[in-house]
């Protein structure tokens, strides 16, 4: 397992998804670039390499479920699916304006390719437990994978939600902790201290493993294990505003509601230098 | 009531596999029978209402139809926010049942009771609130709830209750009856209540007041036609419900009537519960009778309003 201090190379793939965001950040001039950022290889991964999924048909009922339950991290789901083609890129400009459908948070009944409307947190893991249910009781090998924050698991409805997992077995669900350490107010640490946060997992019931979320080797290798027949909680660490040294750790970048173009121009330049 | 609701969600899973039943951790016994025939869609997930909504719509999102069944305050209260996001503004066909409506587990004291439920779920758009009146309306109102449309709450009161409704009353969701005719007065009542007014009204009539009794056993979506076309014909209505006044059926019933195109508005009496929390334990029957709400409290009430008229 690495720690959060790793660095990682950043490929093309990477840095394309990111400009994708930033392309957002400016057509809203706002955004939680810190929390998208801690997010790009994750999603990377399961849309390259893990997801069954039809672009064209994003309600394929044999489809894999992938839920953002932390959605204020949605910048980053956007560009991929702008990417895959679930959404126009040229949308992404048009973030949070009066008449776009991409939203400040993601929104089921507008984006395509969107599982579930998130952005209230602790809502995403109960949800994805019953498309599990769902699809143990129609006998479909959909894998349900739930994409939680670490500020996010303060909620006890994720707690509830860990215990009836792990009293079903669900084999077919997965929840990933972006495991950034840092949530609105300051450190995970200082806010509400998570630790030991694999000893919790564990304890209710779950298969758990811990990697670097931004190795995108190591995330595909854990996500390609076999499944036990319990729940898999994949603890990520990860780096709020990752790729962007002047948001990497730095709360303030949580979210944005103003940026200047002098911003968005300097995370161009920071793009364009990682090359 | 509850013991109905749940044979008909039991005859109604195992015409449609889609049917799912998700409990808290209710009584022992509870929907054994259904348990034992149909495993895979009985859910008993323990004293975790946030989760269980969320789960309930999950399983919603792929095609099932949950219904979910706890306390009522339980149910509406602690996760409210699961209900307004994953139920409603997802608008999914989850049900909603809450046991114990209004002042039932009176002895229990507020922490038990539900009497703000209509006002919190009514507030949420894409949501149905139901409150039948009887077993047999609930029997009724729950066989149509398999194709309806978006959530829905229906609100179960103790049971036992004389049965008032009837099966020529063409009972619909979202389709108010009228159980009595009015003359000058209409008491609109809901749930257990609409008994009570039925009493109310052979008790006036003794003193030569005329009040008719509609139905409303939904009380979101309003049949404001219906309420209307007989609101149109009486000097005043009379709304009457176990529940606080503030935002319930009164609120509804008053917003229909001041906002609609009559050219005489009738007076409006809202009977119900006040702005605070019981202080007394003792019965349903007993807090019914202290906040005024026994047939003859309602009775009076509507005397006093009429005698005041006339002054």
């Amino acid at each position: 397992m690495a720690t959060q201090d790793t660095k990682v190379t950043m490929d093309s793939r990477s840095r394309d998804l990111r400009k994708l965001v930033v392309t957002a950040l400016e057509g809203g001039g706002r955004g939680h670039l810190g929390s998208s950022m801690s997010l790009i290889e994750i999603l990377r991964v399961l849309y390259d390499d893990i997801l069954r999924y039809r672009s064209d048909d994003p309600d394929w009922k044999n489809r894999d479920r992938c839920i953002l339950s932390k959605g204020h991290g949605c910048l980053a789901l956007y560009a991929i699916l702008a990417d895959k083609g679930f959404i126009p890129v040229s949308e992404l400009s048009r973030f949070c304006k009066a008449d776009t459908f991409l939203g400040g948070h993601p929104d089921a009944g507008k984006v395509p390719g969107v599982e579930a409307s998130t952005g209230a947190l602790g809502h995403g893991l109960s949800i994805g437990v019953g498309m599990a249910l769902a699809a143990r009781l129609e006998r479909r090998s959909s894998r349900i994978y739930v994409i939680t924050g670490d500020g996010e698991i303060n909620e006890g409805s994720i707690w509830e939600a860990a215990m009836s997992a792990s009293k079903h077995k669900l084999s077919n669900l997965t929840v990933i902790i972006d495991y950034n350490k840092l949530q609105s107010y300051g450190p995970t640490r200082d806010v509400l201290e998570l630790e030991p946060l694999a000893d919790k997992w564990r304890s209710f019931g779950f298969e758990v493993r811990e990697i670097d979320g931004h190795d995108v080797d190591e995330i595909k290798m854990a996500l390609t294990l076999e499944p036990t027949n319990k729940p898999t909680a994949l603890i990520c660490h990860t780096v709020k505003g990752k790729g962007f040294p002047f948001a990497e750790h730095n709360p303030d970048w949580h979210h944005k509601s103003r940026l200047s173009q002098s911003q968005i121009e300097n995370m161009y330049r920071v793009l364009e230098e990682s090359r | 009531m509850r013991k109905r609701c749940l044979n008909t969600i039991y005859e109604l899973a195992k015409q449609d596999p889609r049917v799912v039943f998700i409990g808290s951790d209710l009584g022992p016994g509870t929907l054994d029978q259904f348990r034992e025939e149909m495993p895979e869609r009985f859910f008993m997930e323990g004293v975790s209402e946030q989760h269980i909504i969320g789960m309930a719509a999950g399983l919603c999102m792929d095609g099932y139809i949950p219904f979910v069944n706890t306390i009522a305050t339980f149910l509406t209260r602690r996760c409210y926010e699961q209900i307004a996001i994953d139920l409603c503004m997802h608008n999914l066909p989850v049900r909603l049942i809450g046991n114990g409506g209004g002042l039932v587990y009176a002895p229990l004291g507020p922490t038990h009771l539900a009497t703000d439920d209509f006002a919190l779920l009514g507030s949420l758009p894409n949501m149905s609130v139901v409150a039948p009146c009887d077993a047999d309306e609930i029997e009724r109102l729950t066989s149509q709830t398999l194709d309806y449309p978006g959530p829905l709450y229906m609100r179960l009161g103790k049971g036992g209750d004389p049965v008032v409704s009837s099966s020529l009353d063409n009972t619909v969701i979202g389709k108010a009856n009228t159980l009595k005719e009015p003359g000058d007065v209409l008491f609109v009542s809901t749930g257990v209540m609409v008994n009570r007014c039925l009493i109310a009204s052979e008790l006036l009539a003794e003193y030569g007041i005329k009040a008719g009794v509609l139905n409303m056993h939904t009380i979101k979506p309003l049949d404001k036609p219906a309420l209307l076309r007989l609101a149109a014909k009486v000097r005043s209505v009379v709304t009457v419900e176990e529940h606080i006044t503030r935002n319930g059926l009164g609120s509804a019933v008053t917003e229909a009537i001041v906002e609609s195109a009559l050219t005489t508005l009738p007076s409006i009496l809202k009977l119900g519960l006040p702005d605070s929390f019981a202080d007394q334990y003792g019965s349903q029957d007993l807090l019914l009778e202290s906040y005024g709400l026994q047939p003859a409290s309602i009775a009076e009430s509507v005397k006093r309003l009429v005698a005041k008229q006339a002054a």
